[in-house]
């Protein structure tokens, strides 16, 4: 007989389940918080939630050793030691916020663009960016030029949004889903959840990536790119289509600039632009009249062949221009083949797969909708093949026009906004008309005249000053990059530090880990924070930062103001920037304190947005200020609730005015309470009939205007040909006001070309090939995100330390074997580290895992933790400049356009090296402000 | 497998002690009083003092007696119970012998098989193991109660008996390591069953679950290079049967009988480092080691 | 009891989809998260702030490199925990009794107040399912969330472990194998659900699908025919346009 122990199958899960926000990554997932007795037992997805419908990542559930880090700052401190030492005293948060502002004020009184104030990994640029307005400093922005600016702005320039949170596939119905490069660390369980589906339903997945990790390992075809190529492989592919004739003349003609008619005299000072009418409305030739229509015209069809002489001058449609450029032999399959490292049948077999999928299996909705110029269509049209990337196209100095060339691709292919395309998510999409110009004029005691970042517009919108130099610290908006709607971030510490443009008097940082792996040339940034000038003080004379844990950069600042966890502290996922929509829905999200910040013994922590209102206040900035003198808000929650940025529109849309209101509506005291009894978030769905076809669908613009995304109707048509680029294009040649200074006018007339084009990575242009022919990338592996996993307990055994991975090519001709150290050297660094063997890689291309290398002494681990000895960082190999030309200037390592950073440009050479102690170069420890965690864990709260 | 102090001095010990408490039970050699105290007193040490050694690596030595439960499905609780019985059996023999001077032949024998039984069901304990294939083979048993008989017949001064037991022993040692060496590619456990993954192509570890180590990897996977084993083979031949049989040879002698002894239990201890050391247990096919 | 019953009323396990795992470890620390609050003894961590962490897991994911004979090689992402095999030999060998596989749904389980720690299950099982607790001196394994699948306090969507729950690309399927009609049964039949190791005789309950043929698009046979070309230059292309939308 057997008998078995009776066991509670039933227990008590918890006392009570807290519904927040996570912000393990930004992917801004709901979770339930598990309590008890006050503690937090267990953290797991939200179900009802619009982004992750109940699944978590590794690191989200993994949360609870997040939140109860050792690492956690626990008060304010001041510096004692020298910049880099590690040696705080910790004071009160009353002489904290003091300090600040005796640093702070003085300046805003007399040239606040002695603040440089740029945050990280932020998510609530509209609230900081109005801070930074409101203190009247030019130099504000968040860390999107070295993040994914190419991705958004070529989306934004050419159709008014671009993936992740501006739009997604149709995971439902799509049949074809092309991946290109890295991806996996942005949008993560969306993406995840989606390929799923797809992979259900049996649909391919094609992935694009020299490495065959992650989404690329599911994939069922697998294109092995070499790093840097992937838009001359698109525009390889765009060549076949257009050759083959399988493009949607269809939608090209009704909802892009493809028939707009252009100039093509190269004599005229208009050349390249549009042909307009009085109101300044591009012209197309209607088909049915022959004679030329403003595009938007109610009944027109716009013709995409038919050209137009006006005053002598042909204009040809932007189509003629298309088919010029992209059916150019150099762009045949074997042409490119070699470069991308991509067999041309396979390019072939790609280009009919997507055709084919594209045009044999277009599916139909059966759902009416009336277009932009009041046309009733019976039916949704859908192309059901849909693209996704992320950084991994766009961290190259290429990377804006590859970009482009991918939404050219989808534009062609007319899959962008129809049933199994791509999706945008409101407040996308949204064309740059609807966005603002970057304002740069800074004046004493005065807020800025604007929002800092924007899209220009052409030459007259650059941040310049009177004499032509530039008006930001990064440089953003300049000659540079003229397009750099991000800011750079990853250029302030080293302008800064070489008074290029200016010098600077404080620089405030949010959690940008700019002394360790957010920077590139990580050991120049950190001489950079620490070097004197000749009277002994700091070159960069004060550094505040906010964080929450001990990262590295902490060592390097003068004043630290510590964060709280996500978990203690109020946030908004508004719509005033970036919100957490679905495709079907408009949704925004809150984070309030599930916990409170406890941190027994010391001063305590405070989120870092009522520490920048409590400076406000101090401050008497205007914005927090009202008519009488009085604070207008207490901390961030009450901003969250009563700021207003438009009469009734406010950083929350949902249960405005009584409770019933959405979008707008009169701040509503107990709306806090509302989204805490919702679960966090709120949503607001689509009408079926506005789902499809947004940018030209008037139910969606009626609906848009309704929820309060704009005040009018705002269609519009995507821009193949980016009209803006070439005005850039005629100043170098030349024309206008506004001129560039003559060492750019060649790469402007290159690279800032109207429509997509491929060139080679400036890395290969400035770096000897041959010397250095391997490729080196990053990715941040999916259980990790950025240095905030190594102080997880259980997220830090999983990557604990991290190999570069060789292709078999290198591994074999080198002899490595198991347990090997390479040196890798670039043209501006040296690292000596452990290598692994990986097969299904690009054999051009080394890869490793990314900021999982640790200083000595950060994120309360021991000195001998794994991450300080055995893992790297390939920052050490990429610098922010690149190779000195010998003309005497500073040529950024970024993208021409945007200025995004081109880290993935990076060359190396690899040579097999006998084991050193540790990983090279090795730092020494810093001193931990929060001692070291403790030596074993048994995590139960519960009894 | 993680080569274990505890597990090794345990088998090595017990293996001898239950051995010689064989002899003694099959009444050789025939003794009373203070003599048989001597004896026994030897053989109990070995004994329990090896069962004592192996509960060091129980997470919970004070749970051991809920090991004699399952004597029904598990070699474990079967040597417990044996062991247990042996003992009892033995020193119920044994206070005859010392204290009354008489031999209860039945009970001896009874105590005989037992302390055999012992042995047996501890080498069952590893012949069982499917996950390890070269433990999981006939003559796992015999070479331990060979060892077993061998061992006990030294301690027990059979002179005759030992030089034919070890002799045995040694023998069956060599063909258990030839058999070893094929066992786990003779298997038909390899990386592509394990990971079902065979029928694509060729199976190769890219990466461990996790960077740092884990329980099973500690417990588990223990590579030993092979020349330092081909020594110690040497080693554990020579100590372990050949110069314990090599002394015997020799007229006989306390004190050479005595470094017989302290030679052929290093010897052992040595084959069982390396019983453990060069088991390959099949779950180190998932981190593509051994 | 240590005796394996002869047969489970129903066999409760797990379908891992291996051409859908992209490999993420979410399930891997959900399953840390629950299982440290909940059944038994937490999951310990030992140096998790030192030079070499290492705690329990009940679930971790390998990743293997498989070079097929023609083409690229591939990658595939592998989640393990406890199979709860239908002859588990972890069970029989368990001294105690305090290893049992449950005569209801066929969960093996460890009874941590009868476990003496002597790790011979973790010897017995094949698959490296079994981790014993530094700290606490037990036997760790997975439970398939058995305080979770049968637990009223959640509602019943939950019902489920808490890794198959948190799995964003839905690559983890739980249900009862033992009825063919359940639809863990038929994602076997329909995928060809393999056993890990079906030479060692343990019958696992779990099973897993095989990554579907990779690459095929290389494979000229099974491709759609490559495009036609309607033009060679601009000039062509764009009288086919002339022509194409006429029919407009």
């Amino acid at each position: 007989m057997t008998h078995q122990p009776r066991i509670d199958t039933s227990p008590p899960v918890s006392d009570e389940v807290r519904k927040t926000t996570c912000y393990m990554c930004a992917c801004r997932c709901g979770i339930n918080v598990h309590m008890k007795a006050g503690k937090v037992a267990y953290i797991e997805g939200n179900r009802d939630h619009p982004v992750n419908k109940g699944v978590l990542c590794a690191k989200g559930s993994a949360g609870i050793m997040q939140h109860n880090a050792p690492s956690r700052l626990r008060a304010p401190m001041k510096r004692v030691g020298p910049r880099g030492s590690g040696e705080f005293q910790e004071i009160s948060w009353d002489e904290a916020l003091q300090i600040a502002c005796d640093w702070l004020e003085p300046i805003r009184k007399t040239d606040p663009s002695k603040l440089a104030f740029f945050t990280g990994r932020d998510q609530s640029q509209s609230f900081t960016s109005f801070w930074a307005q409101n203190f009247g400093t030019p130099n504000y922005a968040a860390h999107g030029g070295f993040c994914s600016v190419n991705m958004a702005a070529a989306g934004i320039y050419t159709m008014g949004g671009a993936f992740w949170e501006f739009g997604q596939p149709d995971w439902d119905l799509t049949k074809l889903f092309i991946l290109f490069g890295v991806a996996e660390d942005h949008d993560s369980n969306p993406i995840k959840m989606g390929i799923g589906r797809i992979k259900a339903r049996g649909a391919r997945v094609i992935g694009v990536n020299p490495i065959r990790t992650g989404y690329n390992a599911v994939a069922d075809d697998w294109v092995g790119i070499t790093p840097g190529t992937d838009g001359l492989f698109i525009l390889s592919l765009i060549h076949e289509l257009m050759r083959a004739g399988k493009i949607d003349l269809d939608y090209l003609a009704r909802y892009t600039n493809a028939p707009v008619l252009v100039n093509a005299d190269p004599a005229a000072p208009e050349h390249g632009l549009f042909l307009r009418d009085e109101g300044g409305k591009p012209l197309v030739i209607d088909r049915k009249t022959g004679r030329p229509a403003a595009f938007d015209t109610p009944g027109i069809h716009p013709d995409l062949s038919a050209t137009h002489e006006v005053d002598g001058i042909t204009h040809r449609p932007v189509m003629h221009l298309m088919a010029e450029r992209y059916l150019d032999p150099q762009y045949a399959p074997e042409a490119v083949a070699d470069r991308c490292g991509i067999a041309p049948d396979k390019i072939r077999r790609i280009a009919a797969e997507i055709a084919r999928v594209a045009f044999d299996e277009a599916i139909t909705l059966d759902r009416e909708w009336t277009d932009f110029r009041g046309e009733t269509h019976q039916t949704m049209v859908g192309r059901p093949v849909s693209f996704h990337a992320m950084r991994g196209i766009s961290a190259h100095s290429n990377g804006f026009q590859t970009a482009r060339a991918l939404h050219v691709l989808q534009i062609l292919l007319g899959t962008v906004e129809v049933p199994g395309g791509f999706r945008f998510k409101p407040p996308y999409p949204k064309p740059v008309s609807a966005h603002p110009t970057p304002h740069c004029h800074a004046q004493p005691d005065c807020p800025l005249d604007g929002p800092h970042l924007g899209f220009v517009r052409g030459p007259g919108d650059l941040a310049l000053k009177p004499d032509g130099s530039p008006a930001r610290i990064d440089k953003a908006f300049t000659w540079e990059n003229p397009m750099s709607s991000h800011g750079l971030m990853h250029m302030v510490i080293s302008n800064a530090h070489a008074g290029d443009p200016y010098r600077i008097d404080t620089l405030f940082l949010y959690m940008a880990n700019m002394a360790w792996n957010s920077s590139m040339n990580t050991r120049g940034v950190m001489e950079m924070l620490t070097d004197r000038d000749e009277t002994g003080d700091y070159v960069i004379p004060r550094i505040i930062y906010s964080d929450a844990y001990s990262s590295e950069m902490v060592a390097y600042a003068d004043l630290i103001l510590p964060d709280t966890t996500y978990l203690e502290r109020h946030d908004c996922i508004s719509l005033l920037d970036r919100p957490i929509c679905e495709a079907d829905a408009a949704a925004d999200a809150i984070r309030w304190p599930v916990v409170a910040p406890d941190r027994p013994g010391h001063a305590g922590a405070r989120g870092f947005q009522t520490v920048l209102i409590q400076l406000a206040n101090k401050l008497k900035l205007p914005g927090f200020t009202g008519a009488d003198g009085t604070p207008t808000y207490t901390d961030y929650a009450d901003y969250m609730v009563n700021h207003q940025r438009k009469p009734g529109i406010g950083p929350l849309m949902g249960f405005r005015g009584d409770g019933s209101d959405t979008g707008r509506g009169a701040p509503n005291p107990a709306q806090l309470d509302r989204y805490i009894e919702n679960g966090g978030f709120f949503v607001s769905h689509i009408p079926e009939a506005a789902q499809y076809y947004k940018p030209w669908n008037m139910a969606y613009q009626d609906w848009a205007v309704g929820i309060g995304l704009f005040d009018t109707p705002q269609p519009y048509v995507f821009d193949l040909y980016v009209e803006t680029m070439r005005k850039f294009q005629l100043a170098a040649e030349g024309h206008g006001a506004r001129q560039p200074p003559d060492h750019l006018r060649d790469r402007i007339k290159a690279t800032m070309d109207p429509l997509p084009i491929w060139y080679p990575p400036f890395e290969d242009a400035a770096s000897d090939t041959e010397e250095f022919p391997i490729h080196a990338l990053t990715q941040r592996p999916m259980a990790m995100y950025h240095s905030w996993g190594t102080q997880n307990a259980w997220l830090r055994q999983i990557h604990g330390h991290n190999p570069l991975y060789l292709p078999s090519k290198l591994w074999q001709e080198h002899g490595f074997t198991e347990g090997d150290w390479a040196r890798v050297t670039s043209p501006h660094g040296m690292i000596t580290v452990p290598v692994a063997h990986m097969a299904a890689l690009n054999e051009h291309t080394v890869w490793t895992w990314n900021a999982i290398g640790k200083r000595k002494g950060a994120w309360a681990l021991s000195e001998d933790a794994p991450e300080a000895t055995r893992g790297f960082l390939l920052n050490h190999l990429i610098h922010e400049l690149l190779p000195p030309r010998g003309d005497g200037l500073r040529w950024s390592n970024s993208d021409p356009i945007t200025g995004q950073a081109a880290w993935f440009d990076l060359r190396v050479k690899i040579e097999k090296a006998p084991p050193p102690d540790e990983s090279q170069p090795a730092y020494p420890p810093i001193k931990s402000p929060v001692g070291q965690g403790p030596d074993h864990l048994e995590w139960k709260v519960g009894a | 497998m993680h080569p274990a102090a505890s597990v090794i001095a345990f088998t090595t010990l017990s293996g001898a002690g239950f051995g010689l408490l064989f002899w003694l039970g099959l009444g050789l050699p025939a003794i009373t009083g203070w003599a048989a105290f001597t004896f026994f007193a030897i053989g109990f040490a070995l004994a329990a003092g090896g069962l004592m050694a192996s509960t060091f690596h129980l997470g919970h030595p004070e749970r051991a007696w809920k090991a004699f439960s399952q004597w029904r499905s598990s070699w474990l609780s079967r040597e417990g119970v044996c062991a247990v019985a042996a003992l009892l059996s033995m020193a119920a023999y044994g206070a005859g012998l010392v204290f009354f001077g008489t031999r209860l032949a039945p009970l001896g024998w009874l105590g005989a098989a037992l302390c055999l039984g012992t042995v047996f069901t501890t080498s069952m304990i590893y012949a069982q193991l499917g996950t390890v294939p070269r433990w999981k083979n006939p003559l796992t048993p015999v070479l331990f109660v060979s060892i077993a008989l061998g061992g006990g017949a030294l301690l027990a001064g059979q002179v005759t008996a030992t030089m034919a037991l070890l002799a045995l022993a040694g023998l069956v040692q060599v063909l258990w390591w030839r058999q070893g060496d094929r066992a786990l590619a003779d298997s038909a456990t390899d990386m592509a069953s394990a990971t079902g993954l065979g029928r694509i192509g060729a199976v190769r570890s890219f990466a461990p679950p996790h960077t740092g180590t884990n329980y099973l990897l500690r417990e588990m996977v223990h590579e030993v290079g092979r020349k330092h084993a081909a020594r110690l083979r040497v080693i554990a031949l020579a100590l372990g049967y050949a110069i314990p049989v090599a002394l015997l040879a020799l007229p006989f002698n306390h004190a050479l009988a005595a470094v017989a002894v302290l030679s052929h239990l290093a010897g052992i201890a040595t084959s069982r480092w390396l019983f453990f050391a060069e088991a390959e247990h099949v779950v180190g096919l998932y981190y593509g080691r051994r | 009891m240590t005796t394996l019953p002869k047969t489970t009323t129903r066999k409760l396990g797990l379908v891992i989809d291996l051409d859908t795992c992209v490999g993420c470890h979410a399930c891997v620390t959900a399953c840390k998260g629950w299982n440290t609050e909940n059944y038994g003894a937490p999951l310990s961590d030992q140096q998790p702030y030192g030079a070499a962490p290492s705690g329990t897991f009940l679930n971790r994911i390998h990743s293997y490199e498989v070079q097929p004979a023609q083409g690229t090689a591939q990658l595939v992402h592998f989640p393990k925990s406890c199979l709860h095999c239908e002859d588990a030999p972890c069970v029989t060998v368990c001294p105690t009794g305090a290893s049992y596989k449950r005569v209801e749904d066929g969960i093996v389980l460890v009874n941590e107040s009868d476990c003496i720690g002597c790790g011979l299950c973790a010897w017995a099982c094949p698959y490296g399912a079994r981790e014993m607790d530094a700290a606490e001196g037990v036997m760790k394994k997975c439970t398939l969330c058995v305080d979770r699948i049968y637990n009223e306090n959640l509602p019943e969507v939950d019902r489920v472990p808490a890794c198959v729950r948190t799995c964003p690309a839905g690559a983890r399927h739980f249900g009862d194998l033992g009825d063919p009609e359940s639809d863990v049964s038929k994602l076997v039949a329909e995928r060809g659900g393999m056993d890990l190791m079906p030479e060692q005789g343990t019958k696992p309950v779990n099973k897993y699908l095989p990554p579907r043929p990779r690459d095929r698009l290389d494979e000229v046979d099974v491709l759609a025919p490559l495009l036609a070309p309607v033009a060679e230059e601009p000039k062509g292309f764009l009288g086919w346009l002339d022509r194409t939308l006429e029919r407009f």
